[in-house]
């Protein structure tokens, strides 16, 4: 197109137009290449654009790595001086220089596994009350808000409505069945915690309910099922990987609260023996201690907690999201 | 002997159902006793002098919050800037890219990260800022939060882009207009209720967080607007109040509290109203 | 000037092992209409996205031969550029969302800087709003979004967007498939008027609308170009026996 008039370009630009696309660009927005043809400013190019893309693609991937590695950076002076023992040893004494880790092992496992077998029944309950008895209206609205609120609701205000209600109505409890009355202790960590995790739980199972597909519910119904067997024999196989990725998706969040639990388990360091004893869970004994451990050793012992709270709950998710993907390839 | 267990059956299957509504119905009590503790202990305390003064020290009667307001804002709007251009980014890579091996590590390690425990977030920025710089900071709190948002944002990103039919994409190409344009001027507006909404989640999300804050932000009883100084927050203000053994400074965390959830209700439902207005359709 | 705006040389196309059109030679008129048809996954919409060069935005994408606007490559050439001169038309017409009508009509240059006034600019929009058959309709809601618009109006605005870049050639991806009858005669009536400004070609799978409204036809199968020429010749003596087999419906 080299060599053509502003009069020819014009022939071709449009041919029945009266002006041409050159006289409506103003020079100092637009240049114009060898051919003629209007070229707009690039705010970026092409490639640096992709570029960028890219690297930030690669960002999450070495966000997360970069986490990894400075938490296991940061505990390599406790792994160097205590070793694995600090998986099992059962003291935790700071002043004298004991990092047994067991008792908050013990603690959050207690706690979470507690918490989800309160959370299961009440789940799974809500689940299928959404996601097959009452799938529109008033309730199952109403319903579907409370769940959508609890899951909002900010951790350390559930820890203080804990303190305020929980621990006074489980010392309470504890006096009548003549149990040490401490009130605060695992099992109200496990009560707040169930509470807390309801909601994702909730929410994934009756999605995984609400999808089974009709046709083999009315097959079902057809040969005479009443709804519940429907529910058992059909329902739940079909929706049982997605209810167990909640399952496993609530354990993962359970493990790794916080705010609450510290606020009504007691604070303790000694290995629980009853579930109204009070303890610490490895996120609670963080928060606890962490602004006031001194020495590197102690610092690096709490890093080294948070290392394995950290691949426990990432493991727990993995595990949880193969089985989400597994699902829906399946479809 | 057939009608007698057809009889069972349908009675087990009432029963079942009434079992059902009785457990979800429960759900409810416990959200009523934590409004119901908030609003009554939370309302009270509510007034201007509230909202406005500075914690008066330990064993004084009175005292405000502003400064756990003013500190909760400058968190969020650190986090903000550091997570939405990066999580924004993040998602648009990810609605482009779909297959491939890159995507999928990308995706797995968002997952994760949504995943760490929030007082882990915390160490980590504790190590990153707080101790090459020295002290305790509202930045070293902004960037805890920031890594806790930037999942949410690009998720939220991410499932808006993808549902934007690639059609407009093309359209937007095959009038000659460059890819990057094409993705800046076309497509992210046509999303942008989508991650506005996502944004606004992530914000309700953020807002209420403490454990990251312990030992980045750590809280301080002073109005403070130095990003490279403690800065106090509602959450940490809660925590703080309501585990000292006082009485009056329970009262104000319950005011904290009664605050910061209506802000979070809030955001959650602007960001429904901001869906429904928006949202462009196809 | 040429009478010939397009030509192909020996031009194929596909996906990674999969050649969906090869031995590609054609001349397109200019200010013809020239329909190309043939039956489903002869290649058709493959061939012409190759024409502004979408066809290489799918990964794996490939391509061989030469593709001449005015005796240019248009792989030679930017293709931001060939696709300015080159515009297109989809199946599904797809305005964009967020604009208005009137902002949609000149999003060629909105969106890629250029700077016009705004006498220009209303010049424009009624002018390209015109050549669509759309303006009485839509010019007193110049500024609503284009979505309250019905389906063939819409795809007559995007018929305006892609004619206010002032292309050489219009390329229509099956325009009408998604449309009423109704719909669709406006658009064909639209479509033989603008052969006055703009070059015409036309994927199509209605053989009743190729004979009505093209001047060329050319026939694809399995890839090939198996035959091309006037229309009026194409569909009453066809040269070859596959031509003819398609036109009296023996394959679809």
């Amino acid at each position: 197109m080299e060599g053509y008039g502003e009069e020819e370009l014009a022939g071709r630009m449009g041919h029945a137009h009266p002006g041409n696309i050159q006289g409506l660009a103003r020079k100092a927005f637009v240049g114009t290449s060898a051919d003629g043809v209007l070229r707009s400013r690039p705010i970026l190019s092409e490639p640096s654009f992709r570029k960028l893309l890219y690297l930030s693609g690669i960002f999450a991937i070495v966000l997360l790595l970069a986490i990894l590695l400075s938490l296991i950076a940061a505990s390599v002076p406790a792994i160097k001086q205590i070793g694995l023992s600090f998986l099992v040893n059962r003291v935790w004494d700071p002043v004298a220089g004991q990092f047994g880790s067991l008792p908050f092992l013990a603690g959050t496992l207690l706690t979470s596994l507690l918490a989800l077998l309160i959370a299961i029944f009440f789940s799974l309950a809500v689940s299928i009350f959404l996601g097959e008895y009452s799938r529109t209206g008033a309730v199952s609205s109403v319903i579907k808000g409370v769940v959508e609120l609890l899951a909002g609701i900010p951790s350390v205000i559930y820890g203080f409505w804990g303190l305020a209600f929980l621990v006074p109505a489980v010392r309470y409890v504890e006096m009548r069945i003549h149990v040490a009355p401490y009130g605060v202790g695992i099992l109200t960590a496990a009560l707040i915690l169930s509470i807390m995790i309801i909601p994702y739980s909730a929410s994934l199972g009756r999605e995984v309910i609400s999808l089974v597909p009709a046709d083999l519910k009315e097959a079902a119904l057809s040969l005479g099922a009443t709804r519940f067997e429907v529910i058992r024999k059909v329902i739940l196989p079909y929706a049982r990987s997605g209810i167990l990725a909640g399952v496993l998706l609530s354990l993962g969040r359970a493990l790794g609260e916080t705010m609450a639990v510290t606020m009504v388990i007691g604070n303790s360091n000694m290995l629980p023996k009853s579930i109204f004893a009070p303890a610490n869970t490895m996120a609670s004994i963080i928060a606890n201690e962490f602004t006031e451990a001194t020495g590197k050793v102690y610092l690096a012992s709490l890093v080294e907690v948070a290392l394995v709270l950290f691949v426990v709950t990432a493991i727990i998710n993995i595990i949880g999201k193969i089985i989400i993907i597994r699902m829906s390839v399946e479809r | 002997m057939k009608e007698r267990s057809v009889y069972k059956r349908i009675l087990v299957d009432r029963l079942f159902k009434a079992l059902v509504i009785c457990l979800s119905c429960i759900i409810i009590l416990p959200m009523f006793f934590i409004l119901y503790f908030i609003v009554r202990n939370g309302i009270s305390v509510i007034n201007w002098g509230f909202l406005l003064s500075l914690p008066k020290p330990m064993g004084e009667a009175g005292g405000g919050i502003s400064n756990a307001i003013v500190g909760t804002v400058i968190l969020i709007v650190i986090a903000s800037i550091i997570s939405i251009p990066i999580g924004t980014l993040i998602g648009i890579y990810l609605s482009e890219y779909k297959r491939g091996r890159f995507p999928y590590f990308s995706r797995l390690s968002l997952e994760i990260l949504q995943g760490i425990p929030s007082i882990v977030i915390g160490i980590i920025a504790y190590i990153w800022i707080v101790v090459p710089v020295g002290t305790f900071s509202a930045l070293s709190g902004g960037v805890a939060l920031a890594i806790m948002m930037l999942p949410v944002i690009v998720m939220s990103t991410e499932e808006t882009l993808k549902l934007i039919p690639d059609t407009l994409k093309e359209a937007s190409l095959a009038l000659g207009v460059p890819y990057p344009r094409t993705i800046l001027k076309v497509v992210l507006p046509a999303g942008l209720s989508g991650i506005v909404t996502g944004i606004i989640l992530g914000v309700a999300r953020i807002a209420g967080e403490t454990a990251p804050l312990l030992f980045t932000a750590f809280g301080s009883p002073f109005m403070s607007t130095n990003i490279f100084k403690p800065v106090s927050s509602l959450p940490l203000l809660v925590f703080n109040y309501a585990t000292s053994p006082y009485p009056d400074l329970h009262a104000l965390a319950w005011g904290a509290c009664f605050v910061l959830i209506v802000f979070i209700l809030s955001l959650n439902l602007i960001a429904k109203m901001v869906t429904r207005r928006w949202k462009v359709q196809f | 000037m040429e009478s010939t705006v397009l030509k192909t040389e020996d031009f194929g196309a596909g996906f990674e092992d999969n050649e969906v059109v090869r031995s590609i030679n054609l001349s397109i008129e200019r200010n013809k209409i020239t329909a190309i048809m043939g039956p489903s996954g002869c290649g058709k919409t493959t061939f012409i996205r190759c024409i502004n060069r979408m066809h290489e935005l799918v990964p794996g994408a490939t391509s061989s031969g030469k593709i001449l606007i005015d005796n240019e490559n248009i792989y030679d050439m930017d293709a931001i550029i060939v696709r300015r001169k080159i515009g297109m038309v989809f199946q599904r017409p797809n305005p964009f969302p967020t604009m208005s009508i009137y902002d949609n009509v000149v999003a060629g240059y909105n969106l890629n800087g250029i700077a016009i006034t705004k006498a220009d600019k209303d010049r424009i929009v009624e002018e390209s709003l015109q050549k669509a058959a759309l303006w009485a309709e839509v010019k007193n809601s110049l500024h609503r979004k284009g979505t309250f618009l019905s389906g063939g109006q819409q795809q007559r605005l995007c018929i305006a967007r892609a004619l206010a870049m002032y292309p050489e050639i219009l390329l229509l991806d099956e325009p009408t498939s998604a449309l009423d009858p109704k719909a669709t005669a406006h658009i064909e009536e639209l479509v033989v008027e603008l052969k006055n400004s703009v070059t015409i070609i036309q994927v199509t799978h209605n053989i009743p609308q190729a004979a009505r409204i093209s001047d060329f036809t050319a026939f694809l199968y399995l890839g090939e170009l198996v035959e091309f020429g006037p229309t009026e010749k194409v569909f009453t003596v066809p040269r070859d026996k596959r031509t003819e087999q398609y036109l009296t419906g023996k394959f679809g």
